[in-house]
């Protein structure tokens, strides 16, 4: 008797190992203060996905548990990991807007049979602190050597580069001197100057002397982006036929209503525009406008999460619910698929997204609503920076 | 030669955008001696009433100045009621707490209301545009700036040095029991300065909004800036916040154009070096 109920409860225990009913995914992004947006694109761009592909993987549910990071805090970052790795055991982690916040949470990874998928976090070197990283989203290499191109084909020969100072700033002026200098053309004065910089006159003016013919910029999304690019206008740069040139985290579409007339005609290079015109996209953009309420507020780290719970289900798919992180990862290496943004795939290298960068111009729709219309497409595009890094 | 005048006049203009809008706060901290943290959010609720007023209502350019400084002060008044009335002569500390609380309030409500994005006020066809001075084009909207920034000051030390509302008002911040003794109404006194001060904090958020956007995280983002600004004027005296201004926003443009690679150091340093020699600022009065 005493043998039959242990059999019993053993086969119960058993029997539930073999059913891993609901797998959790935790989610990391800023949810709240100065960059809350970008965390409810996260939000987003991951309700479309479950809300097309539904929660069920097999008889596995996915559950998925958020954590705010309000603002770029690596030791904050590490802990929410833990908690959510040790307390929630959530079998995938993912999210993380800032490159910080991801670096640090990479030493656990391997101890906690985690694999990590970077939904937003543009450093390069990101992927090659631990073989359990894989990203969803971009680089600022991958989406700054470009336009170096384009500015070259514009029969520009001589750009100054102007950028914030900070991680991805230096990031985009390397990455945009390397393939200008490559093109054959010259970076006459490259500047650097503080985040905090409100009053860009003084720099239009180190522009207009410099003698360039045209200008490359970085700066982070927002308040920065919209003063920049007004005094860009009003010191008569434009008028004086400077040429301007950015990757697309400059003329992200929550910014255009803002940046209205003075953006118009700005090309820049970036992996996603709301406006692709695709199958895909249209389906995403329904879901995801749905998802977050106001549909002008959708912009690029939506579809980086989207794309990466595309990943995550493939890795669930595989491992049949099993948390087994080498093998998850060793799955999605080479997987390729149609993304909103257009075809993109797993680099099994480097573990980071291969896509296409577009080109787009800021252009007036016929409602009076502004949008970044693709002009140009560089196929199947990877990572620059990561030879450049090495 | 031309640099040096390009640096001169976009210093200028910088500093005058500063000065509007740091000036009520050096009003509410000088004379009224309370600690305002929650200057930047009224300055913010400017922007924000008149970005809705000329975007969704459609108003002109003056009725959106117009409503965002009264309905600054109108939604302003039972904070000051309710809230700032107690802190009136409480330590700085009480005083700190209070008005970050609130500016972390008003954030969270602009959040949303208004949504994360940026606002903009559009300018009205006689403001747009450049001006051509010679040497170099000005956006107009800046010169703009420079003479309201030059008519708020005019009007201000007219009305509290020569006015008797000033003089009452100046009694009142040097000795409120005695003033009351003679028979001022020291609460009107206070309720009318700190009104002004938040007219004045919306009218430099919407003047200002060119420069520097609104958007939730103005109340805090450029806060250290304006106390800066205070401190290094002399909290409540115009001339020494003018003079602040244009000292601050001159070393700013400057090093922003000649050396971009040192960030604010040259700013900071000055500040630094300032009030090293005049501790209570350059026009501050001793207690």
């Amino acid at each position: 008797m005493k043998r039959a109920i242990i059999a019993a409860f053993a086969a119960i225990i058993m029997g539930n190992a073999a059913y891993a009913d609901t797998i959790k995914i935790g989610v990391v992004g800023p949810f709240s203060g100065p960059f809350a947006l970008q965390g409810k694109n996260f939000k987003a761009g991951i309700d479309a996905y479950t809300a097309m592909n539904g929660t069920t993987i097999g008889d596995d549910t996915v559950e998925i548990i958020y954590r705010d990071l309000p603002a770029a805090d690596p030791a904050q970052s590490k802990a929410l990991a833990q908690e959510l790795v040790v307390k929630e055991k959530v079998q995938y982690l993912a999210g993380f807007y800032f490159t910080p916040d991801a670096m640090a949470v990479t030493p656990i990874l391997k101890q906690a049979n985690v694999p990590l998928v970077v939904m937003n976090a543009a450093t390069s070197a990101i992927v090659t602190k631990s073989p359990l990283v894989v990203r969803t989203s971009f680089t600022t290499w991958q989406t700054s050597t470009p336009i170096a191109k384009v500015a070259h084909d514009a029969g520009v020969a001589k750009v100054i580069s102007i950028v914030s100072d900070y991680g991805p700033g230096i990031d985009a002026e390397n990455a945009f001197k390397a393939g200008f200098e490559k093109e054959g053309g010259a970076v006459v004065e490259a500047i650097r100057m503080p985040l905090s910089t409100n009053d860009f006159s003084p720099i239009m003016q180190r522009i207009k002397d410099s003698g360039a013919q045209g200008v490359f910029a970085f700066l982070p999304s927002g308040p920065t982006t919209l003063g920049f690019v007004k005094a860009y206008n009003e010191n008569g740069l434009k008028a004086a036929g400077i040429k301007f040139f950015a990757p697309g985290d400059l003329t992200q579409e929550s910014d255009l209503p803002a940046l209205g007339d003075a953006a118009l005609g700005i090309q820049t290079t970036f992996h996603y525009a709301v406006s692709h015109d695709s199958a895909e996209n249209k389906a995403f953009v329904e879901a995801a406008s749905k998802a977050i309420g106001n549909p002008a507020e959708l912009s690029f780290p939506s579809v980086g999460a989207f794309d990466g719970m595309n990943v995550i289900y493939k890795m669930i798919e595989a491992t049949g619910g099993e948390q087994n992180a080498q093998k998850a990862v060793d799955a999605v290496k080479g997987l390729s698929w149609v993304s909103p943004r257009g075809p993109v795939s797993i680099d099994p290298e480097s573990r980071h997204i291969t896509q296409n960068i577009y080109l787009r111009e800021v252009t007036k729709a016929d409602d009076g609503s502004y949008y970044n219309k693709e002009i140009q497409t560089f196929e199947k595009q990877g990572d620059p920076g990561l030879a450049a890094v090495k | 030669m031309q640099t040096f005048f390009s640096i001169a006049i976009d210093a200028f203009a910088y500093g005058m955008v500063l000065f509007v809008i740091s000036i009520g706060l050096s009003i509410t901290m000088g004379l009224m001696r309370v600690v305002n943290l929650a200057h930047g959010a009224f300055a913010m609720i400017g922007g924000y009433i008149a970005s809705f007023a000329a975007q969704d209502l459609g108003l002109g350019y003056a009725a959106a100045v117009l409503l965002a400084v009264f309905g600054t002060v109108v939604i302003s008044i039972p904070i000051e009621r309710l809230l700032y009335r107690r802190i009136y002569g409480a330590p700085e500390l009480t005083q700190v707490l209070m008005t970050i609380g609130i500016t972390f309030c008003i954030i969270g409500i602009a959040n949303y209301v208004f949504g994360p994005t940026l606002k903009t006020v559009p300018l009205p066809p006689a403001l747009q545009g450049s001006a051509d001075l010679g040497f170099r084009s000005i956006a107009v909207h800046r010169l703009f700036a420079i003479v309201c920034g030059l008519a708020v000051a005019g009007a201000l030390w007219y009305a509290i040095e020569k006015t008797a509302f000033g003089v009452k008002l100046r009694a009142s911040v040097d000795n409120a029991a005695m003033a009351a003794a003679l028979g001022v109404r020291t609460e009107i006194i206070y309720a009318v300065s700190f009104a002004v001060a938040v007219g004045l904090a919306a009218f430099g958020g919407v003047l200002g909004a060119e420069l520097l956007p609104v958007e939730p995280y103005y109340a805090l983002r450029y806060m250290v800036t304006f106390l800066v600004v205070v401190s290094v004027g002399g909290a409540g005296s115009i001339p020494g916040a003018l003079l602040a201004c244009l000292v601050l926003g001159g070393i700013d443009t400057t090093g922003r154009y000649l050396m971009p690679e040192f960030g604010e150091f040259f700013f900071y340093l000055a500040v630094i070096a300032i009030i090293c020699i005049f501790p209570r600022g350059l026009a501050g009065r001793a207690r």
